[in-house]
């Protein structure tokens, strides 16, 4: 016995079921939608085959501005993310006659790309804004953060003998596999969650605990942002129009700034308008901190109205944190490294969910509440990939002149997943599970097969792959469940005569 | 609990024996984040943008260990006269400290 003792483990194995339980779907969709913003460029690549002009980033912001000029003079703010290695097109985000668009522009023309979708920016704001409005989702995301960071804590203090369990798997046992699995998971990557979901909550800490900001800025947050990031350079439209000055002298005179580092971001406030502002950041993969320097220029005239390098240590703490969550730092080895850490946390949350039923299977009949749970388990553990699957698929059957075709997709993905949960309800969970997992299966499987001819690169290659891989692992399960469609009932109770 | 689970899952001690911990371990929990956040925000000697960055920073970390705490004391009354104890000075001294503003 260790210096934890039995009552307080058996107290923390408690607050661990239910912290787990009670916003585990969300925490489900929140770390499988964020496992995949690891390749957020890359599936934006993935479901764009078309888009295969590259520039260099000067080039292609300075055509991104030249159509915005045209498209969007009338916008609050262009948005900008600058091309690299990673991603070839400019991804600008920019407010037309009320409505938020999102667009990929082509690096040398500038213009929106064939086949408009919102790639990876589909999963990533899923990631922590669940599809719900501001600031619900935000907020909901907030909460089940800190459930996941007290879920992990208590998991570890109920955790009896975690080295040894680590090299435990007993297959074929019910409960004590779906446990061993759980403990595996959520073991073997241990840091990796405790780092990803504390980061992850101080992401969105200005919503979710905003009394120190308060206590010292009373109700003017703006100057807290003011003082946080000083190279942005503020102020007010003045309605007078004035021509946006060339953007390339602009981002040379940044780059020569950061002492050569890669241009990141490119923001342009007001464009279009005398009091217009340009402020570029310096690239997030050069550094785990985010947000390391900033530079703001006139719009009109392309001086230099403000420069920042991050260099204060209690922000550069929080940048870190920030970037450690982004991930944007990491190079490919650390990239793979993200995903499959994310990957686990999603299965352990998975086997979380689906050993709660199983444990109380084993022991009696399920009350109405857990059969409404194990129903819900398959609808969303199943449904919520099967609706990505969709998306993906949408991407690659609707016609590409669509009206709000981007829309369209992620209709698809939302209306698939929202059947499924209809399907886990209706059907027992021994027919939904194979039918739901035989479809993301088929779906994996299908999607790889539309890709236009002639147009592929590696992230259009290496995307297929893995939607192979993930077919070919769902198979021999789905083939299982089929075989033995009646729940495995435990040995325990098998045994008990009638 | 860790002493009521003894005495069976279904009682009133046990379930209001939980619902102490559980208020105190999330609502109790978080006052006491929020009131170290503001206390901190107010007392650091830096920078406030600063002091409000290290404050909410350490406001993470104080929640879950306020939310494990009240589940392991002894008794729910201590889950939550431990809450109040940490609390009240933190509150006096955000309330001393005044906004800078």
């Amino acid at each position: 016995m260790s210096a934890v003792r039995e009552g307080a483990r058996q107290v923390m194995a408690w607050l661990h079921g239910w912290t787990g339980l009670l916003l585990g779907w969300v925490l489900f969709v929140m770390c499988f939608a964020g496992t995949l913003s690891v390749f957020k460029p890359e599936i934006g690549r993935w479901m764009r085959p078309e888009a295969a002009a590259t520039a260099e980033p000067v080039a292609a912001i300075a055509a991104a501005g030249n159509w915005l000029s045209r498209n969007a003079p009338d916008a609050t703010g262009w948005y900008l993310s600058v091309p690299d290695r990673r991603m070839n097109t400019v991804e600008a985000s920019y407010d037309s006659g009320g409505a938020f668009l999102y667009r990929a522009l082509d690096p040398v023309s500038g213009a929106p790309v064939a086949r408009e979708t919102l790639g990876g920016e589909f999963f990533y704001r899923l990631h922590f804004e669940l599809e719900l409005p501001f600031p619900w989702g935000r907020m909901l995301a907030s909460l089940a953060a800190a459930f996941m960071l007290v879920a992990l804590i208590t998991g570890i203090i109920a955790h009896r003998r975690i080295f040894r369990d680590f090299f435990t798997f007993r297959t074929g046992k019910g409960q004590r596999s779906w446990l061993d699995g759980h403990n595996a998971l959520g073991v073997l990557a241990l840091p990796f969650h405790l780092m990803i979901t504390f980061t992850g909550l101080i992401t969105l800490a200005s919503l979710s605990m905003p009394w120190g900001i308060s206590a010292a800025y009373g109700d003017d947050v703006a100057a807290m942002y003011r003082e946080q990031i000083p190279g942005i350079a503020e102020r007010a439209a003045t309605g007078v129009k004035a021509p946006l000055a060339p953007l390339a002298p602009m981002l040379h005179e940044a780059q020569r700034r950061f002492g050569g580092a890669a241009v990141g971001r490119v923001y342009v406030i007001n464009p279009g308008d005398s009091a217009a502002v340009v402020t570029v950041y310096r690239a997030d993969s050069g550094q785990i901190g985010y947000t390391p320097a900033e530079i703001s220029f006139d719009g009109a005239t392309g001086r230099v109205l403000a420069a920042w390098t991050e260099k204060r240590p209690a922000i550069q703490t929080y940048n870190v944190l920030y970037g450690l969550h982004m991930g944007r730092f990491a190079p490919s080895l650390t990239r793979w490294l993200y995903f499959l850490g994310g990957a686990m946390l999603t299965l352990a949350i998975a086997t979380g969910l689906v050993l709660w039923i199983v444990k109380r299977r084993e022991r009696a009949p399920l009350s109405l509440a857990n059969r409404v749970l194990e129903r819900l388990n398959a609808g969303v553990l199943a449904g919520v990939p099967l609706g990505c699957i969709a998306y993906l698929l949408a991407n690659r059957l609707l016609p590409l002149d669509m009206v709000d075709r981007s829309a369209g997709e992620v209709s698809a993905a939302l209306w698939t997943a929202g059947i499924a949960l209809a399907i886990g309800a209706v059907l027992p969970s021994r027919l939904a599970w194979p039918l739901l997992l035989g479809l993301v299966a088929a779906g994996c499987a299908i999607a790889p097969l539309f890709v236009p001819l002639g147009q592929g690169d590696a992230a259009i290659l290496i995307g297929n792959l893995m939607l192979l891989g993930v077919a070919a692992a769902l198979l021999p399960l789905v083939w299982r469940q089929i075989r033995r469609p009646s729940v495995p009932v435990s040995r325990r109770t098998a045994r008990v005569p009638a | 609990m860790a002493s009521g689970a003894q005495s069976g899952r279904r009682g009133w001690r046990y379930r209001s024996n939980v619902a102490a911990r559980v208020v105190t371990g999330s609502l109790g929990a978080y006052a006491v984040a929020a009131l170290l956040a503001i206390a901190l925000a107010r007392t650091l000697p830096m920078a406030r943008v600063e002091a409000v960055t290290v404050a909410t920073l350490l406001a993470f970390l104080a929640a879950p260990a306020v939310t494990i705490w009240a589940f392991l004391a002894r008794g729910p009354w201590r889950a939550v006269a431990g809450v109040v104890v940490v609390a009240l000075p933190l509150a006096a001294i955000a309330w001393m400290a005044g906004s800078p503003v």
